[in-house]
């Protein structure tokens, strides 16, 4: 069994949960930027729900399947097509021989994902599927998804089958302005009091440069650093610091300008002070924020993380009942 | 140094600022902390990053509450407070064409970006830091050791700070810009450390030289890839040297026919002896290296 790239999209590549473990060296977590929207996508088929599927980001592929499949489509809002017919998003079907699988864009969300039965089986490294584009590791190749490649796909597992239905209430939504709740700390203390105030005052909207990597936004006041005598090594900036190592979800601010919040691709240390860190029930709706989306950030604290955590786990655990069986 | 500086990354990072500034203490005492919490194998612990200064832990507060995570840390920086700082690692040599032809072009393309557009990287730092040549620079820059401070960034790309007196290290800004482009295997430099750049990409580090040893490869191709696919960890001892053109060119095509390789030496490096003894300690870590 096998699916063929006809088109690759804006930057499709295979994912999974994750490659923890190696961020010492630089290598970083990688895996669905949207966690619960890939288990969503692999439970509906039958699968595992950390098997690797596809990640879509803004432009969804076109696919050609070499063989029947059990496929489903979950995360942003784009109607898949089976031979330019429309079929469900968040529910399982079928798919023949030489079916073409297409898109509509994006309404909302920026990140689909496309499980199959079986999971898309490139080869483990390093104990994960995931592409790491980068370092050119894991996934197909070790990059996003090109026009001719061909994917491999598993064995699907017995209780794959087509009209498996995600239940309502257990669909996110994806609006256009969200609130992103932060911790402050680590450099938190290095801006102005005016910033630290205005920083959550202001609406920030989602910059062309919102990638794996990292999301950048823009359109706030800027940001001044509080001034003083640069520690040794710590380079001239006032928003520089001996370099250091950045927690996934930290926000850091360059020259006071454009906050980017680090993403599963993280570069995992470097100059720049960070002031707070997304709380990681967020980090899935980081994900489905479209550029030109807006977001405010809302101080918590670590009780208020740990709730919001605890929610997200309740709602995995609610996923998986509902779609177990 | 005062105490350290602990700060949660939201629900799932402590972040422990040993010092504010860089240093070797402060670096031994991130090491020695990561190497004990390494030992322990705390259930939930997904990351040990120590880097330069400071370190950063990834953990799953479902598994060590946040409260709990932090009160271990601080029983072993406790723990670790009065150890000898002795660190068992491996020195290795690598080779560096400096003043190469490809850094040098990829700096003048990127030349407005940067504190001194009429020169090039490797000679505004040489006359920053007060040395009269290009020649002298490379010297300092190939005589003491370095220690890999952090691994990071991007995959495999090491950091390093260079085992001297704090008088003779070398310093330079970062561009004024960053590059969006900067050869692979390019040694840079900025604040005090020194870069390996493990693969191509954006950078804004001042560029010395550039080294034919590969550092990073997901393939695995050369021998000293055997056991992992990054070279450089956290501790390891590099001493630059410097090469000509055509050493360059011949150790790329033995890397290009798979014969390159690097040869690791286990050492001990002591701070004590350092400290009470830097030139004379420097001068030790290369006699390791060379077989005395």
């Amino acid at each position: 069994m096998a699916i063929e790239v006809i088109k690759p999209g804006l930057a499709t590549s295979v994912q999974d949960v994750g490659r923890p473990g190696y961020y010492n060296i630089g290598i970083p977590l990688s895996g669905a930027l949207d966690q619960y929207a890939l288990r969503v996508a692999n439970l509906l088929v039958g699968n595992d729900e950390g098997a690797a599927a596809l990640e879509a980001s803004l432009l969804a592929p076109e696919l050609i399947f070499h063989a029947p499949a059990i496929v489903a489509i979950a995360g942003s809002e784009a109607t898949p097509k089976i031979n330019g017919e429309a079929r469900p998003r968040n529910e399982s079907f079928a798919v023949r021989l030489d079916d073409r699988l297409t898109f509509d864009y994006m309404k909302a969300g920026a990140r689909a994902y496309i499980a199959v039965a079986g999971g898309i089986d490139v080869p483990l490294i390093l104990g994960s599927r995931s592409t790491y584009g980068l370092g050119a590791l894991g996934g197909f190749s070790g990059r996003k998804l090109a026009a001719g490649d061909v994917l491999p796909v598993g064995n699907p597992k017995p209780g794959a089958r087509a009209g498996r239905a995600l239940p309502g209430d257990l669909a996110p939504s994806y609006p256009k302005s969200l609130e992103l709740r932060v911790v402050t700390g680590l450099y938190f203390r290095r801006l102005t009091d005016e910033a630290a105030k205005t920083f959550f005052e202001d609406t920030w909207t989602v910059a062309p440069e919102a990638d794996r990597i990292g999301y950048r936004y823009r359109k706030g006041r800027a940001l001044s650093f509080r001034e003083r005598k640069q520690p040794f090594g710590a380079g001239s900036d006032p928003s520089n610091i001996v370099d250091a190592g950045y927690p996934y979800g930290s926000i850091q601010v360059p020259g006071g300008l454009e906050p980017i919040i680090l993403h599963r691709d993280a570069v995992s240390g470097g100059g720049y002070g960070v002031i707070g860190t997304v709380i990681s029930a967020d980090m899935d709706r980081i994900a489905q924020m479209q550029p030109n989306n807006v977001a405010r950030f809302v101080e918590v604290d670590m009780a208020t993380a740990l709730k919001a955590r605890a929610e997200y786990k309740g709602r995995d655990r609610r996923l998986r009942s509902s779609l177990s069986g | 140094m005062s105490g350290i500086r602990y700060s949660f990354g939201a629900d799932e990072h402590v972040f422990a600022e040993i010092d504010e500034e860089m240093s070797l203490e402060a670096f031994f005492k991130g090491m020695a902390i990561c190497k004990e919490l390494e030992k322990r194998r705390i259930p939930g612990v997904s990351e040990i990053c120590p880097s330069n200064a400071s370190y950063l832990i990834r953990f799953d507060p479902d598994v060590i509450h946040p409260d709990k995570m932090l009160a271990t840390l601080k029983e072993i920086e406790a723990q670790v407070g009065d150890a000898d700082l002795e660190l068992p690692t491996r020195i290795v040599e690598l080779p560096v064409l400096y003043n190469d032809p490809w850094t040098n072009e990829t700096g003048q393309r990127f030349r407005e970006r940067h504190q001194d557009p009429k020169s090039t990287d490797i000679a505004y730092s040489a006359r920053i830091n007060g040395y009269g040549s290009i020649d002298e620079f490379v010297a300092a820059h190939s005589g003491a050791p370095w220690f890999v401070s952090m691994v990071g960034f991007v995959a495999g790309l090491p950091w390093l700070y260079q085992i001297a007196e704090r008088a003779k290290q070398i310093e330079a800004p970062k561009y004024l810009r960053p590059r969006t482009d900067t050869p692979k295997l390019t040694i840079g430099h900025g604040g005090c450390f020194a870069a390996i750049y493990s693969v191509r990409g954006a950078g804004g580090y001042q560029m010395f030289g550039i080294t034919p040893a590969p550092i990073y490869d997901p393939a695995q191709k050369l021998h000293y890839f055997k056991d992992f696919l990054a070279v450089f960890r956290p501790g390891d001892i590099v001493k630059f040297k410097s090469i000509s053109r055509e050493e360059y060119d011949r150790d790329i095509k033995a890397v290009e026919a798979g014969t390159f390789d690097l040869t690791f030496h286990p050492v001990n490096f002591s701070l004590k002896s350092f400290h009470s003894d830097p030139g004379g300690y420097s001068r030790h870590l290369v006699e390791v290296l060379h077989g005395h």
